[in-house]
């Protein structure tokens, strides 16, 4: 597969015209077409440092833009304009008008660690797609996005108690995120799961969501752990 | 013989337990011994170092540490690919960073958790049977071949990726390949199992995203059981409760929501592997799975 390009153009600058006269020429037809030009001047001399600060972003300034991320990258197959190569190189630039235009879809990365197993010098672009979708998320250009909710809520859970709940996870993201908890698919599922399941199993998982699984020697970790969490994030951020 | 903690996490008591009963019955089958890895803390999963990665780092290590300083064992196996890829990436974050190890030790001390000193080992089930029996040592116990059920061999993303943290993976003969990984297929073959040609062994089942990007997880999933269906298997055989998870709520999904039907079964490989070695389907939890393969299974004589 080519490792593809991503078009420089934005839709907005194309201009198309049913008649054009150029000083006093009717051009239309096929010259019809028009670009507006692009001065750049809109960048920001520290963004890559900025997103060097974040969780996963620190390696952004090691790409030399050979394209292997997004020659692998499961989402870029599902959705062409979900491109790592680009953002990376939008980043190192300081464009981060370019990054908020693509804001919807920079979240949807899987973590299939495809782009990081190929890169050839360890920018682990996997990471830096998170670096970029908590920027945009604590600098208000998005609300939380539903794979931070989840990650939040599993997270707190570990804190609390050293394990989690997945009955609990699920209840939990469904109403932080305004979802209804009987989706059609998942009492399909359900009712598919509970089919032939032994009485004991059933006993077993129902005891879990009153009696939480909690690791018993937890003691202070979680504190620990989120104290050290919140300063580092401090020394970061601010 | 390796003396090995048995790391089941999170996954294996909940959703995925047939894989845990599956797991635990075929250990006993085969011979092999371990022990429940005491009082383990969850791994972080794939959510945990997205809102810090010392925090995961951490979580493993502790687990690492429990298994070598409290236990007095060498190993730590892990059936889950989650647990398995995140010991690994502790192991190898701390080997190769001081910073990293300081901070551990760090916070082992506030917290008055076991200090993590890296005399331990992570595998993951389908290396520890590979390095205690091989195909060799499983065929020995085959007491009802799987008679050549076609199966799709499916090991996921984080059994492989990134292959920087795997080490012993890619060593030429008899080692795993991080690119064409063979164990299982290795295993089931021994157990009389016919295994496809299957292309997307190591694709992405958008497990990350389940719940939060639904549809994006739907169609990668899609991609997964049609691509095993063309590649003419039966039954897809998965070594990772989340892939195992996803493939049943996404099966179901495409045909309620999308009404796209396919037939291919999910088992896990500890489900079939157990059938070979002659243990009853309820044992293995095979009727706890979402996927119904009972009839199935009877058709072709192994259950």
């Amino acid at each position: 597969m080519a490792i593809h390009e991503k078009t420089l153009i934005e839709p907005e600058r194309i201009l198309q015209h049913d008649k054009l006269v150029v000083d006093g020429v009717d051009v239309s037809g096929h010259w019809n077409t028009m670009i507006t030009p692009r001065t750049v001047v809109d960048y920001d001399d520290d963004f890559e440092a900025t997103i060097q600060k974040y969780t996963g972003g620190e390696n952004v300034h090691r790409c030399w833009q050979c394209g292997s991320c997004t020659n692998s990258c499961t989402m870029y197959a599902q959705n062409t304009d979900f491109n790592p190569r680009y953002w990376i190189y939008v980043t190192r630039l300081g464009l981060k008008d370019e990054i908020i235009r693509d804001k919807e879809i920079i979240w949807q990365c899987v973590s299939c660690n495809k782009c990081t197993n190929i890169c050839p010098k360890d920018v682990r672009p996997e990471g830096v797609m998170k670096a970029l979708a908590h920027w945009l998320e604590e600098e208000g250009i998005t609300d939380k996005t539903p794979s931070t909710i989840f990650d939040e809520e599993f997270t707190e859970q570990i804190y609390a108690r050293g394990r989690i709940e997945d009955g609990d996870v699920m209840k939990n993201f469904f109403k932080k995120t305004g979802q209804p908890l009987m989706q059609p698919w998942l009492v399909e599922m359900i009712k598919r799961m509970v089919r032939y399941m032994p009485v004991a199993h059933l006993m077993r998982m129902g005891t879990n969501t009153v009696f939480k699984p909690r690791t018993k020697s937890w003691g202070r970790t979680g504190e620990v752990l989120q104290e050290y969490v919140r300063e580092q994030k401090e020394a970061a951020h601010g | 013989m390796a003396k090995v903690a048995y790391y089941p996490g999170c996954a294996l008591e909940g959703s995925g337990g047939p894989y845990d009963r599956s797991t635990r019955a075929i250990v006993k089958a085969l011979g092999l011994e371990m022990e429940n890895l005491k009082d383990w803390n969850c791994c972080g999963a794939m959510e945990v170092k997205n809102v810090h990665p010392m925090l995961q780092t951490y979580l493993s290590a502790r687990n690492l540490a429990i298994a070598t300083e409290q236990m007095g064992l060498d190993a730590v196996m892990a059936p889950c690919n989650g647990c398995y890829h995140n010991l690994k990436k502790a192991e190898f974050e701390l080997a190769t960073s001081e910073d990293a190890l300081n901070t551990v030790k760090d916070l082992a001390k506030k917290s008055d958790d076991p200090e993590y000193t890296g005399d331990v080992r992570t595998l993951h089930l389908l290396e520890w049977l590979m390095e205690e029996l091989g195909p060799e040592g499983v065929k020995a116990k085959v007491k009802n071949t799987l008679k050549g059920i076609k199966i799709a061999n499916y090991y996921g993303c984080m059994y492989t990726r990134p292959r920087q943290i795997f080490p012993e993976k890619d060593q030429g003969p008899g080692s795993e390949s991080s690119y064409k990984p063979h164990f299982m297929d290795d295993l089931l073959a021994a157990a009389g199992a016919e295994n496809v040609d299957f292309p997307l062994k190591t694709a992405c089942c958008g497990g990350a995203h389940t719940l939060s990007d639904a549809d994006t997880s739907t169609q990668l999933v899609l991609n997964l059981l049609q691509a095993a269906e063309d590649s003419g298997a039966e039954v897809i055989a998965t070594e990772c409760p989340t892939c195992h998870s996803g493939l049943e709520m996404h099966q179901v999904r495409a045909e309620k929501e999308f009404g796209i039907k396919t037939g291919v079964k999910i088992l896990y490989f500890t489900q079939l592997l157990g059938l070979a070695l002659g243990l009853s389907p309820r044992k293995l939890g095979i009727h706890e799975n979402v996927s119904d393969s009972m009839d199935f299974l009877k058709q072709r004589g192994v259950a």
